[in-house]
């Protein structure tokens, strides 16, 4: 089977042609995820890219995204597949009259004009190359995990009345998890594990650069360094990039071509969501004058 | 460093990296990462598929295949650091450490090996007295030189630490030595110093603040390379094996909460929240689901009327699990204090599952500290405040259970209902004082459970002055509660 991608490097120059500006890690684990043919498991803070990585890795190698959105509730009928019940109805009656026998019928009425295909048994069925992303699949219940096993590990769905269908190719898979709680064992084995957490600082400021072309340079190394100092603070919810990239153009909507503290002050709440996490925001930066460091110890970074 | 010049899958040299990934393995799983068989193979077989010379790729492909949670990343940095740290290039050809003496890094711009000893190199660096060596080290730090801080961290380890082989002492001894001669916290001040200077007005409170959160940093980095400097060394004098015995370090939820580091406790901190989250999320699932209940008669016939008559919406009766109210009542003296504030903090940040929280803290005397937490969001400055701010000592400081106990019954025994749950936090040692355990004994009485969490492990219990023994005859319960894991358990239990 034809790779995707040459090598590490090749991943990350490609993801970065199509926006995304990925690190080591990151882009070594997708040339994995190709490589070994496994689905990787992506788990992180809110707001770092998680499923901006799956759209971009879709774009850069021209497929189609398929993508199931997780919740509480998810069942086989939404995620795998379902028989059109409906349409079945109406092919028995309209045959009612026709000397059928009961095989013939049902035969016919199992068949692939009456399934309905949900977003994974799409991505196993498709010719086309696609990707397939699982959103957030902390959100399930841990039973319903166990749908998702057969697919991860050997890429196919069995249906009771059709058979088992495998895939044409193998698809790359993402799956994402804000960490709402732990996921199986079962499902972590079968996945690659990548943890993206917050960028380091050139890296943001090298995204500012991307996203949000028109701000400058200098603007945007500031930018950089402001969210992570606040990044360094114990807060509720720590400022996200794509809160950080709301703030750049924010700012520069504003004009304002210079952070100072008026207009830090003025526009926190672009980055900071928690009225607590604001004041202590303030606090430190305010009070910092001679050095001295008010309000809590903060985590080595 | 690409895998052009390679073949496809190079051919690896068999045995040896076989071998050095087993033992790789066999050490994160004494460390406590569960990497099962088959996750075993996926990092053979993703080893296979990258160029074995680019270590950072290669770290990450071990990293993705057997390390499937964010909090077991940092001890898994640690034994990759101990096992590859000094094979740079050479491991895939031979893992003999002798004939490999970290040629790994090319960068090293003094062109400063550290030797096989690590004491004979006679390098430019030897020439450099301890204030040139100081002024580059400013200098690499003022300009954020990562190449020459990573030199100059290997100098420093070689002139400072004083290692000597064989010798029996941690790697921590010989970093604070390093550090010591250093004298970062005086370095700091120069740059902030110096960055004044350079600014063409005063430096205004933000302005100052970037900049020493940036010198930080890079402080930061370096005292990292220092550390991973003597780490070499000292993998290279004892061997692979015992290194890794030493430097295991225990996972966030595993850290024993009265022996914490000040860095573990900081992971500690860090770990708290998404725990506390996903605590939440569970209890709260746990409460939605359990709901069959037996039919509801009157409210089936009720809305039969609008089917007249015939009962064809059949209703149930959904229990209702009633909330417990909590009390916690925890010792914060000074060995205990830490265990408090984490029970403190977990109780609170999942309040909503409970119908009231009430807390209380002591050491010999004891206060309400319920105010403090009263509509405030950030739990840890509630927490920080009660560690402050409550008034807890009734004669000198010394855990007295016993008189905590009995003003805490005349003055707030009445409030404990057939509702409420109570948690008594400490290690019970009371100095020798009067135990007055029959307020214990009215509590259970009074109260719908009674529960005892003891940070010490319950081999030290009733040794010495613990009297937990005597209290927990009168508990519901007595839990040993020494880490993250145990905690999270008995929470999740008492909702």
């Amino acid at each position: 089977m034809a790779f995707r991608f040459d090598s590490v490097q090749d991943v990350r120059d490609r993801l970065r042609k199509v926006d995304y500006l990925s690190d080591e890690g990151i882009a070594g684990v997708v040339y994995l995820a190709d490589r070994l043919g496994k689905p990787i498991l992506v788990e992180g803070p809110a707001g770092t890219g998680k499923t901006q990585l799956a759209k971009s890795v879709a774009e850069m190698t021209g497929s189609r995204l398929i993508r199931l959105q997780c919740y509480e509730g998810l069942d086989e009928s939404k995620a795998l597949y379902e028989w059109n019940y409906k349409k079945q109805l109406l092919r028995i009656q309209a045959e009612r009259d026709a000397e059928q026998s009961w095989d013939d019928i049902s035969s016919n009425i199992f068949g692939e004009d009456f399934l309905l295909t949900r977003p994974l048994l799409e991505a196993i069925r498709a010719d086309d190359p696609v990707v397939l992303l699982i959103d957030e699949v902390d959100r399930v219940e841990i039973e319903t995990e166990a749908l998702l096993l057969e697919i991860l590990s050997d890429y196919q769905v069995s249906i009771p009345e059709l058979g088992t269908i495998t895939a044409k190719q193998i698809p790359l898979v993402f799956l994402t998890s804000n960490n709402t709680r732990e996921l199986s064992e079962a499902l972590k084995r079968r996945c690659l594990f990548l943890h993206i957490d917050y960028p380091d600082m050139d890296r943001e400021k090298d995204i500012v650069l991307t996203k949000v072309p028109e701000v400058t340079e200098a603007l945007a190394d500031q930018i950089a360094r402001i969210v992570r100092s606040i990044r360094q603070l114990e807060l509720k919810k720590s400022p996200s990039v794509s809160e950080t990239l709301d703030w750049a153009r924010t700012l520069l909507l504003l004009g304002i071509e210079q952070v100072d503290e008026q207009a830090a002050t003025s526009t926190i709440n672009i980055l900071l969501k928690y009225q607590s996490d604001i004041a202590k925001a303030m606090r430190e930066f305010a009070s910092d004058k001679d050095g001295k460091r008010a309000g809590f110890p903060k985590i080595a970074p | 460093m690409t895998d052009l010049d390679l073949p496809e899958v190079p051919e690896l040299t068999g045995r040896p990296l076989v071998d050095l990934l087993e033992g790789f393995i066999r050490e994160l799983r004494e460390a406590g990462i569960p990497a099962s068989l088959t996750e075993n193979l996926d990092a053979m077989q993703a080893v296979k598929h990258i160029p074995l010379e680019d270590r950072e790729a290669f770290k990450y492909a071990l990293g993705a295949t057997l390390v499937k949670s964010n909090a077991h990343w940092r001890a898994f940095e640690t034994v990759f650091e101990v096992y590859f740290s000094l094979r740079g290039r050479q491991f895939a050809i031979g893992d003999d450490a002798e004939e490999a003496p970290g040629e790994d890094d090319e960068d090293g711009a003094q062109g400063e090996m550290p030797g096989q000893g690590g004491m004979q190199g006679s390098g430019s660096g030897d020439a450099l007295s301890p204030e040139e060596l100081a002024e580059m080290l400013y200098r690499a730090l003022m300009e954020g030189d990562d190449a020459m801080l990573r030199a100059l961290a290997r100098q420093a380890v070689k002139r400072y630490a004083g290692m000597e082989p064989g010798r029996p002492v941690g790697g921590t001894y010989y970093l604070y030595r390093t550090l010591r001669n250093l004298d970062l916290d005086n370095m700091l001040e120069r740059m902030m110093a110096n960055a004044r200077e350079e600014s063409p007005g005063p430096l205004t409170g933000l302005e100052e603040r970037l900049e020493r959160d940036e010198f930080e940093s890079r402080i930061e980095q370096l005292k990292k390379e220092i550390e991973a400097e003597i780490r070499r060394r000292l993998v290279m004098d004892r061997g692979v094996e015992a290194m890794a015995k030493t430097l295991r370090k225990p996972l966030p939820e595993d850290v024993d909460f009265m022996h914490a580091s000040r860095e573990e406790m900081a992971s500690l901190r860090k770990a708290i929240y998404p725990l506390t989250r996903k605590l939440a999320v569970r209890l709260a699932r746990k409460r939605r689901h359990g709901r069959k209940g037996p039919l509801d008669f009157r409210n089936t016939v009720r809305h039969s009327l609008s089917y007249g008559g015939v009962p064809a919406e059949p209703k149930f009766r959904y229990p209702r699990p009633a909330k417990p109210e909590i009390f916690v009542i925890a010792d914060i003296s000074g060995s205990v204090a830490a265990f408090a504030r984490f029970t403190l903090h977990l109780v609170y940040a999942i309040s909503n599952q409970f119908s009231k929280v009430r807390a209380f803290v002591f050491i010999d005397g004891i206060d309400e500290v319920t105010r403090f937490f009263e509509g405030v969001e950030d739990i840890g400055h509630a927490v920080h405040r009660v560690n402050t701010e409550a008034d807890v000592v009734w004669v000198d400081g010394h855990s007295d259970y016993g008189h905590a106990f009995e003003v805490f019954f005349n003055k707030w025994g009445k409030d404990i209902g057939p509702k409420t749950t109570v948690l008594i936090l400490g290690d019970a040692r009371n100095n020798y004082h009067a135990t007055q355990s029959w307020v214990l004994k009215e509590i259970r009485h009074k109260a719908r459970h009674l529960y005892w969490l003891n940070p010490e492990p319950a081999s030290y219990w009733n040794t010495g002055d613990s009297v937990v023994g005597e209290y927990g005859i009168h508990c519901d319960g007595v839990e040993e509660c020494r880490n993250l894991r145990q905690l999270e358990r008995f929470v999740d239990k008492l909702v």
